[in-house]
């Protein structure tokens, strides 16, 4: 009886959700505070380094996110309209932007690697102490925010799913709302990152 | 609802509701998941001082007394990491946040359920990580700061302790947002704000810490994974990293940490002090903003832990302003409870006496913490035993008081029987009084120059070790008696329906113990009006 009760309220499933965003920004916020630290002290061999990276790339996966985020947002709006197809298509197109963005950060990240710039790689041991700093915190962040892309996505397909099976409806749709919310996030999280490290002089 | 007379109720009480172990397991019922919690913390803590007790038995006499460094170093390590992550991180907020807090707010249940049996799945799963690396690697000899370049560096398992740690952080914020989230949500209507019980305040002002402080040091700690994994460098010299960050960072949440520890200890002492002194509390007001106040200012102070790492004179300056400046509200809460106290009608039943203890262990300890913070005294007793007997004063004598005050308190609602009120007021004097033996000792060799994390001395230090040592068996001996009074108690205490304590919170309107449902009568009412 209540427990249907309390999964109804969803202003409080938001709160939840919008709680553990707050953590996660502060999981990222730490890496964005060594990152500032250590573009403070070696600002020439981070613009060096960020040369480096393709930003033509980083550009279009910055488009293919916000595309994404866009179509997820749509999406609450069609299921919020009842209409269902529109969902579930605007859903997988979600999905698909996340497939592209990871096949490009794949192809990136195999570049960087038959360069041999990744940790403890020689080429990179040899280069200034900036540029090795520059090349770890771009692992360790693109990394991890690769990680929310897959948490994220995961999400999403868990709502087609339950929409297809009729959980999600135009009367309760929380669980997708919240899983835009999580993939907007992840989304933001990016527009950060991609001025960091490729647009950076 | 009347107050003052529980309504007799037809339906059964949460703990026979169901049977079986998957009646336990599986349980969503956050009276259930805190008996989970209470179980696997009890039996953390008492692995915690047993070897806390062996460690002293080591620095008994000088020389090598019953183990050699190795050994002394990975059990240092583990004291810390399972005094810290299993028990007074989760102890009191998870035990009775969850039992207690839903109760006070009126509400069935907090407001994930099955997020909240997640997390405690994720605590156990972090715990068995934790304790694994005794037979896996090796036992880590960090100590429980994890420093670096030391944790990068050792041979021995710190990956699997640091994540163990990064689980148990995870399980810790889920606890925190759904306690948020439940305040926000489930108050009964009519409850505002400003009518909260102190213990709820408390636990919600804990629960932001814990939700925006604990991904520091998750990130923090992964930064320590993939530096041993990959060597990323971000903490390496020879990489152009900087081990200072590492301890910024680390700090950054284990500062914060401390008030995670003490802020729902002060709410239990908030909650018990009137209740004994048939006394309204001493301004309500001053000890939910003084509490709001600890949980910001406790925000800003990390770095007091460093004074001798190497920091600009200002930073010095800065952080030790702040960190007196947080003395301020802790204080404020102090005379309070004094206040409260005085001309009221007391009654000394051991929830009150572990809660005056309280009040005098950790006024010590926080008086200690001072000099400790104060940046001319701070480089003199730095890394002494002075900091390790300040720390037990505040955490131990300060919150673990607490959870004896907390698990006195609310054990006959929790089990509907009573325990024995002479052998726990016997349990703990023993045990103030082995405290005090064990850990004022500790101060006086600190400021005599006896550093911390070692596990043999000059013999001029052997006086008082010997008499800390001695405090150490006076303290397990309090403990025993304690816990076996409890233990005997659940099984065969005098089985109680009624309030023991005359309590006005809501928590003790319902039936004693509750209901699954908390208030059957109250939603029954509610639906038939729905």
């Amino acid at each position: 009886m209540t427990a249907a009760h309390l999964n109804q309220d969803a202003e409080g499933s938001r709160l939840g959700m919008w709680l553990f965003l707050f953590s996660e920004l502060m999981l990222f916020g730490g890496l964005f505070i060594v990152y500032a630290v250590y573009l403070a002290r070696y600002p020439a061999d981070f613009a060096a380094a960020g040369h480096e990276l393709n930003s033509w790339l980083g550009a279009t996966n910055t488009v293919v996110l916000l595309t994404s985020s866009l179509l997820a947002a749509m999406a609450v709006s069609a299921v919020q309209m009842d209409k269902r197809r529109l969902a579930v298509a605007l859903i997988s197109g979600t999905l698909l932007c996340a497939a592209v963005f990871l096949c490009i950060k794949y192809v990136e990240w195999g570049a960087k690697f038959a360069h041999g710039l990744y940790p403890n790689a020689s080429e990179l041991s040899e280069r200034p102490h900036g540029q090795i700093l520059f090349f770890g915190l771009y692992f360790m962040i693109t990394g991890l925010h690769a990680v929310h892309v897959l948490a994220g996505a995961t999400l999403l397909a868990i709502s087609l799913g339950l929409i297809g099976r009729g959980k999600i409806t135009c009367h309760r749709y929380v669980f997708l709302e919240n899983s835009a919310l999580y993939w907007h996030l992840v989304d933001l999280i990016w527009i950060f990152i991609f001025p960091l490290f490729y647009l950076i002089v | 609802m009347d107050k003052t007379t529980p309504k007799p109720s037809s339906a059964p009480s949460y703990l026979d509701a169901a049977h079986g172990w998957r009646s336990w397991l599986l349980t969503r019922d956050h009276k259930r998941i805190a008996m989970l919690y209470l179980t696997a913390i009890s039996v953390f803590f008492v692995a915690g001082v047993t070897i806390g007790v062996a460690m002293r038995l080591e620095l008994m006499a000088p020389g090598r007394t019953i183990m050699g460094p190795q050994t002394y170093n990975a059990l240092f390590t583990l004291h810390g990491v399972i005094m810290i992550f299993l028990f007074i991180i989760p102890g009191i907020p998870a035990v009775f946040g969850n039992f207690v807090l839903p109760l006070q707010i009126g509400a069935e249940d907090v407001f994930f359920p099955r997020l909240n049996l997640f997390s405690w799945y994720l605590y156990m799963f972090g715990a068995v990580f934790a304790l694994s690396t005794l037979f896996i690697g090796g036992l880590p000899d960090t100590g429980w700061t994890f420093y670096v370049p030391f944790s990068t560096t050792t041979k021995t398992n710190v990956t699997l302790a640091t994540l163990a740690v990064f689980i148990l952080g995870f399980s810790s914020i889920v606890t925190g947002l759904n306690f948020i989230t439940t305040v926000h949500r489930l108050r009964r209507p009519g409850l505002g704000w400003m009518q909260l019980p102190l213990f709820t305040w408390s636990v919600y002002a804990t629960a932001w810490v814990q939700v925006l402080a604990t991904p520091v040091i998750g990130i923090t700690l992964l930064l320590i994974i993939a530096e041993r994994l990959f060597g990323i460098g971000l903490f390496d010299p020879a990489k152009g990293g900087d081990p200072i960050l590492y301890q910024h960072l680390f700090w950054l949440y284990s500062h914060p940490a401390v008030y995670i520890m003490i802020l729902p200890a002060m709410g239990v002492v908030s909650e018990v002090i009137p209740t004994f002194s048939r006394k309204r509390v001493f301004g309500y007001n001053a000890i939910v903003y003084s509490t709001l106040g600890i949980a910001v200012v406790g925000s800003l102070v990390w770095a007091h832990h460093m004074f001798t790492s190497g920091m600009s004179d200002t930073a010095v300056f800065v952080f030790s302003l702040l960190t007196f400046l947080v003395a301020v509200p802790s204080a404020v809460k102090v005379f309070n409870w004094v206040a409260t106290l005085y001309k009221g009608s007391i009654d000394l039943s051991p929830p009150l006496l572990f809660a005056l203890f309280f009040i005098y262990l950790f006024s010590f300890g926080g008086l200690g913490g001072l000099v400790l913070g104060a940046a001319g005294t701070n480089i003199h007793v730095h890394d002494t035993q002075f900091v390790v007997g300040h720390f037990h004063y505040v955490m131990f004598g300060g919150a673990g008081m607490a959870f004896f005050a907390a698990l006195h308190y609310w054990f006959p609602k929790m089990f509907g029987r009573m325990y024995d009120i002479d052998s726990a007021n016997w349990g703990a004097w023993i045990l103030f009084i082995g405290f005090n033996l064990l850990y004022f000792p500790m101060q006086v060799l600190g400021l005599q120059g006896m550093p911390r994390r070692y596990y043999d001395y000059v013999p001029h230090f052997k006086r008082l070790n010997a008499l800390s040592t001695i405090g150490s068996w006076i303290l397990a001996v309090g403990l025993v008696i304690l816990i076996y009074n409890l233990i005997h108690s659940i099984l065969y205490g005098r089985k109680i329906t009624q309030d023991p304590w005359i309590g006005t919170t809501l928590e003790w309107t319902t039936a004693t113990p509750p209901p699954t449902e908390n208030f059957p009568a109250d939603a029954e009412k509610e639906q038939s009006a729905a």
